[in-house]
């Protein structure tokens, strides 16, 4: 069976969620091969090869942390050398993309982003997109070489399916032109201890509605009782209410949870077109013609700092 | 020395315009007005102020796309851009993402550069791959997705805000960067500058001009294909109700009759 390459995702070993994905649709068009870059391959292998690693090919260097993605891609072209996949599966973060996108120029392939499914296919992968913020849903194939595919979180819910998840040591030479630029410095973020924005299954925004940053206490409050994590509209972020890693829309991060819940949120297109997709969808806002309410399964027109505090109590007193 | 910078830039349908797909599944570029893509609005003011603090600095504004897309290049040199470059040929049209790099990449090439500089994704195709693609091809550094950005003694350095932590970059020029829009607002075209642009050179270049083959970009030439767009269905009227005191438990009834609670 034609095996098919994983980029994994991971910090320090710890494999996120986004991978568990790629390996369930990796097994739609054959074997999932992961390549583990960087520490904690051995740790990792053990979660790959459970969600059906046939094979972890792993390789660690200093060059992965100290220099922007380049000698990554150098180490994914020796993979795809080494195994000659049917096509190559990455999760579609920023950095994803670009490693995504070299590789591609490299190996001679067409690349599609932003897969939000992809499967097997009479004349190789399907992969399936949400385009013009989410107005459309194209499918799309790869005409030329293996497909590279970045896909994006959420886009699949994980299966287990137990693989021998063989630990591999991949040779890398990382190639002269690849250290050209410098990581001087790294400040990992701190932790919220609430989920990962674009992994969570429930996500609460607040928007310029909320009037200050101290309000986004309301959000926060609402989004611990559900166990969700917390988003903020491109106002909320550029008034300096909210950290910019939780911008939701197109600039920011896209997001498909199974419950969207936006508070203050007008609803324009760019903010759309990082939450339409997500499975069910609930607003308050005080403005009737917001048009953040065409989206919504549920909504309450009225005063956010009356229905949001009423909403959480609500919430914790049923949940006990 | 002169600091030759090139500012990609594209022009795109409007974002607030119903945006659709032509007949044969492109980009349906009629239906709604072109505007220069908002992003790379941001990539125009940062060449702008690199070219402020340099001694001497050239900047070219380049585009690849169909005669409208000259509106993209006049707003950019309405902002202060020297001069600009548009790629235009029929045989263009449906290009896709590898296309589209290799024709900037002659392109760039053609014009001479020390500084590339780039918006973080189009606001249509919104892949946000290019710059890597445009390093890639070049073969210089890329130092990508800067929220801060400088250019001091023939280095680049910048601030990447990523997922998991924020780096600060540092590559030797020549270099391709891009920028996001966390990177400062860009400033309005002043009746000047607007006035200004008019005179200032814009150079057509075709494929052969770049020693391009037709059947390298278009449709034919593109490594990926579309086989079917679909609009998305509306999404079915959802309850709306209004706050008469009980909104938030109403709201939480609903929740949990979705399971959520
Ligand atoms: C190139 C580009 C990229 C962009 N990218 C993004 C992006 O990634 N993400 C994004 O979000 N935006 C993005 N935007 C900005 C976007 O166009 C909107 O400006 C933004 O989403 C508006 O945020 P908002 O809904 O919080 O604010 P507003 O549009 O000001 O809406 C605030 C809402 O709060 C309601 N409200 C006020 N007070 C209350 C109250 N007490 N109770 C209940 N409701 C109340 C109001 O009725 C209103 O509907 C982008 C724009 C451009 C041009
Ligand atoms: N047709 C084009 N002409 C000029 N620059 C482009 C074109 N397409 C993309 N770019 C540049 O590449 C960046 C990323 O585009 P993309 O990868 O298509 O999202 C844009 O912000 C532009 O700076």
């Amino acid at each position: 069976m034609a095996e098919v390459l994983v980029y994994v995702d991971h910090v320090d070993g710890a494999v996120r969620k986004p991978t568990l994905e790629l390996l369930t649709l990796a097994r739609r068009i054959g074997e999932p091969v992961a390549v583990h870059l960087g520490a904690g391959a051995e740790a990792a292998a053990a979660t790959l090869a459970e969600y059906g690693a046939v094979k972890v090919l792993a390789a660690d260097a200093p060059e992965f942390a100290d220099y922007l993605v380049a000698p990554k891609v150098d180490a994914l072209q020796a993979a795809y050398d080494a195994v000659s996949p049917a096509a190559v599966l990455l999760p579609s973060s920023p950095e994803g993309k670009e490693i995504a996108a070299r590789l591609a120029v490299r190996v001679g392939s067409g690349i599609i982003t932003d897969a939000v499914d992809v499967e097997a296919g009479d004349e190789g992968p399907v992969a399936t997109q949400s385009v013009f913020a989410a107005a459309f849903t194209t499918k799309s194939r790869v005409t030329k070489g293996a497909p590279v595919i970045t896909v994006k979180p959420n886009s699949a819910a994980p299966e287990a399916a137990p693989a021998a998840g063989t630990v591999e040591q991949l040779a890398v030479t990382i190639g002269e032109k690849s250290t050209g630029t410098k990581v001087v410095s790294r400040t990992p973020r701190e932790s919220t201890g609430r989920p990962e924005l674009t992994e969570a299954a429930i996500v609460v925004s607040g928007g310029r509605g909320l009037g200050g940053g101290e309000n986004f206490s309301i959000v926060e409050e609402l989004a611990d009782s559900l166990g969700a994590a917390v988003g903020a509209s491109r106002a909320a972020v550029d008034a300096g209410w909210y950290p910019h890693t939780h911008q939701v829309g197109q600039t920011g991060k896209s997001v498909s949870p199974q419950l969207y819940i936006a508070a203050g949120i007008s609803g324009a297109i760019q903010h759309r077109a990082g939450m339409q997709t997500s499975k069910t969808i609930v607003a308050v806002n005080k403005d009737a013609e917001a048009p953040i309410f065409d989206l919504v399964d549920y909504g309450v027109v009225g005063d956010l700092f009356q229905v949001v505090p009423q909403l959480t109590e609500e919430v914790k007193s049923r949940k006990g | 020395m002169s600091l030759r910078i090139v500012v990609c830039v594209k022009y795109v349908p409007d974002a607030t315009g119903d945006r659709h797909f032509a007949e044969d599944l492109t980009t349906d570029r009629d239906a709604v007005d072109g505007l220069l893509s908002e992003l790379d609005e941001y990539a125009v003011e940062q060449a702008l102020q690199i070219a402020d603090d340099a001694d001497d600095a050239e900047i070219t504004v380049l585009t690849v796309g169909p005669e409208d897309a000259k509106d993209a290049l006049r707003k950019a040199l309405s902002m202060g851009a020297d001069k600009a470059v548009h790629v235009e040929d029929d045989d263009l049209h449906g290009t896709d993402a590898l296309g589209t790099s290799l024709v900037l990449t002659k392109a760039i090439e053609h014009i001479g550069y020390d500084l590339v500089v780039c918006g973080m994704a189009s606001t249509d195709g919104t892949m946000g791959v290019l710059p890597a693609i445009l390093a890639e091809r070049l073969g210089v550094p890329q130092v990508t997705l800067l929220s801060e950005v400088s250019v001091e003694d023939g280095v680049v350095k910048g601030r990447r805000d990523g997922d998991a932590a924020t780096e600060q970059l540092e590559a030797s020029l020549p270099a391709v960067v891009s920028v996001t829009d966390l990177s400062g607002e860009a400033r309005y075209p002043s009746f000047k500058g607007i006035m200004a642009a008019k005179k200032k050179p814009v150079e057509s270049l075709d494929l052969s001009d770049l020693g391009l083959e037709a059947e390298q970009v278009g449709l034919e030439g593109a490594w990926t294909t579309v086989d079917e767009a679909v609009q998305r269905p509306a999404r079915t009227a959802g309850t709306i109700v209004k706050d008469e005191g009980e909104g938030g438990k109403q709201l939480a009834a609903f929740l949990a009759e979705r399971k959520f609670v």
